[in-house]
């Protein structure tokens, strides 16, 4: 651990490997998006000078409509949607004290994926409604769990196991829902709900943005610190002084509605709450929810898979979720192996 | 003279329970300032209930547990882990920590998010490594310790606390012989440097021997406190644990030491 320590008596705690991944993360994060803003799909290549010079408001028209009316709100949904997956995945995890506690897992993707269904299928609402629907049907499925797996306490094994029954029940929900679709509301909702970042545009994006501003205080600054002393148990953390029913409940709702927000933006886009942040883990070595390097890391790798999904087949783009599905399965299949073998599971 | 004089800790017409089941009612307790207060009992007889209720772990449901004169809990949780540390039972170490890391946790309540790890946090974690006999220990994995060790790193964390009041739940459980006379002699070093102790303990022996204050319960009752030399009778032992028995003089130490009554003898 190493710390910086001001003349007046403030001091910051961190750990250089922690702030060496984060930082890598977050810059390989901006490398895919440049690249990504550079040549898209590969229709209208750009060059890094092209790119810059519009961002900064030069250019000619041509070239900055597609960087920032086309490309870039896609490339910000990218790097929002993927941090705050991986934060709401993190804090997820470190409360439940089990990689399994993951939002896609305890179905708030599921819930989402539910709401946005009634609004395009029920509703036929337009992106806004749809939009809304991903964020209450988030929300109502976290009070649901919530309330069912409450017992003087939280425990995490109950809240995981009432999370996959729930599960079930909304995937038969949301496949009724899709059968009462017009087809074509049908083929919207089940690119939607496989996480696509195509054709996303700034409305999209401000949701989000406005959301994470909001919420990245609650849990960086208001909940980081009590989240690391809550993983020594209840007990113990409320000994050291820590509010323990007040920063759950202000940790877990602050992680519901990332994962809304961002399932809002781009679909439930799959794993992306569950990889990030144990992937962050096995790279800082650092006990703790490691938040940031997490979300870091979840903005890379999203903005990366949607580079593999624009480009893996020529002329035919996949949705990132495709990319993230693959690659975060086959991590469940191998982390469920290992962690069994270690009797951590 | 007033009952609560001389001290910080003390527990009035508690009722305590969990749900509908009610362990002990209407119970006062008073922590002697700067004692080691032992409480003995049999299994179920609400010691541990009542330690949870000391250390604000569990509400009562009528009565109040009052630290420096307010209601513990009232007063606000951080200030709380200023003034009394508590070794629970059941502590998880989180995975891939180090035992550095682990006692630095228990600087928590002198923390904020603007004055994370100051010289003091340093300096005291460091004492609290070095007074517990885990300093070259520090860069281990605490997975990788024994329960000897991990139960000292776990008490320099709550050293680390810098409480005037330490409460230790069963803190030599699971622990061989040695081990747990190696928790106990620190534990009494603890409290010779002016620290108020309350610990439960199992064994009687081991009871008599270190505390300067016992508090006998049974049946969610305080049978008898004091002394360990007054408390621990032949007869008191029988009526709270119905154990015949002899008590002698412990040779080492002079307290009291328990025999048990011996029902079966193995033929030579």
């Amino acid at each position: 651990m190493s710390v910086l320590r001001t003349s007046g008596g403030l001091s910051v705690a961190y750990r250089p490997r922690a702030l060496a991944v984060g930082s890598g993360c977050l810059l390989l994060a901006l490398l895919g998006a440049l690249f990504t803003l550079a040549s898209g799909g590969g229709d209208y290549p750009l060059s890094v000078d092209q790119v810059l010079s519009t961002l900064i408001g030069q250019g000619n028209p041509a070239d900055a409509f597609i960087v920032r009316e086309v490309r870039l709100p896609r490339v910000a949904t990218g790097l929002l949607v993927g941090a705050a997956l991986a934060l709401g995945g993190a804090v997820f995890q470190s409360v439940v004290r089990n990689p399994l506690g993951s939002p896609d897992i305890l179905g708030f993707t599921q819930g989402s994926a539910a709401g946005a269904l009634v609004a395009i299928a029920l509703l036929g609402g337009g992106s806004l409604a749809l939009a809304s629907g991903a964020i209450l049907g988030g929300v109502g499925t976290g009070l649901l769990i919530y309330a069912l797996s409450w017992r003087q306490g939280l425990h995490g094994y109950r809240l995981v196991l009432i999370g996959i029954g729930v599960t079930a029940i909304l995937t038969g929900v949301n496949g009724y829902l899709l059968t009462r679709a017009q087809i074509s509301e049908a083929a919207r909702a089940v690119l939607w709900l496989t996480g696509s970042l195509d054709g996303r545009g700034w409305e999209d994006v401000l949701p989000l943005l406005c959301a994470m501003v909001v919420l990245l205080p609650v849990v960086l600054l208001g909940c980081a610190r009590a989240l690391h002393m809550l993983e020594m148990g209840d007990d113990t953390a409320y000994a050291l002084g820590v509010r323990v029913d007040r920063v759950r409940l202000a940790a877990l709702a602050a992680a519901v509605l990332l994962v809304s927000f961002g399932a809002a933006a781009a679909g439930p886009v799959a794993f992306v709450a569950l990889v990030a942040p144990q992937l962050a883990r096995r790279l800082t070595k650092a006990p703790g929810p490691n938040l940031l390097p997490a979300a870091c890391l979840g903005s890379a790798l999203l903005v990366l898979a949607d580079l593999v999904a624009q480009r893996a087949f020529t002329g035919h783009e996949l949705p990132v979720g495709v990319i993230t599905g693959v690659l975060g399965g086959g991590y469940l299949v191998w982390l469920l192996a290992t962690e069994r073998r270690a009797g951590r599971i | 003279m007033d009952a609560t004089a001389g001290t910080r800790l003390h527990g009035d017409g508690l009722t305590l329970g969990y749900d509908q089941r009610t362990i002990a009612r209407d119970l006062d307790v008073a922590v002697p300032d700067e004692s080691f207060t032992v409480i003995v009992g049999p299994n179920a007889c609400g010691k541990s209930t009542l330690l949870r209720a000391l250390s604000r772990m569990l509400k009562p449901a009528a009565g109040s547990v009052l630290l420096d004169g307010s209601d513990i809990h009232r007063l606000p949780p951080k200030q709380v882990a200023r003034t009394l540390g508590l070794l629970p039972q059941a502590s998880v170490a989180p995975d891939g920590i180090t035992v550095a890391d682990l006692v630095a946790r228990g600087r928590y309540p002198h923390q904020g998010v603007l004055r994370q790890w100051s010289r003091t946090d340093e300096r005291v974690v460091s004492e609290s490594m070095a007074s517990t006999g885990v300093a070259e220990l520090a860069d281990r994995f605490v997975a990788e310790l024994s329960g000897g060790q991990r139960q000292r790193v776990w008490i320099a964390m709550a050293l680390a606390q810098q409480t005037p009041l330490l409460l230790l739940d069963e803190p030599t459980t699971y622990l061989d012989i040695a081990h747990q006379i190696e928790v106990l002699d620190l534990c009494a070093g603890l409290h010779a440097e002016g620290r108020t102790v309350v610990a439960v303990l199992h064994d009687l022996n081991h009871a008599a021997r270190y505390a300067t204050h016992l508090i006998a319960m049974r049946d969610g009752e305080i049978v008898a406190e004091g002394e360990p030399a007054e408390v621990m009778t032949a007869e008191r032992v029988e009526e709270v644990f119905q154990l015949p028995c002899t008590v002698i003089d412990d040779p080492e130490s002079g307290t009291p030491l328990v025999v048990p009554a011996a029902r079966h003898r193995v033929r030579a």
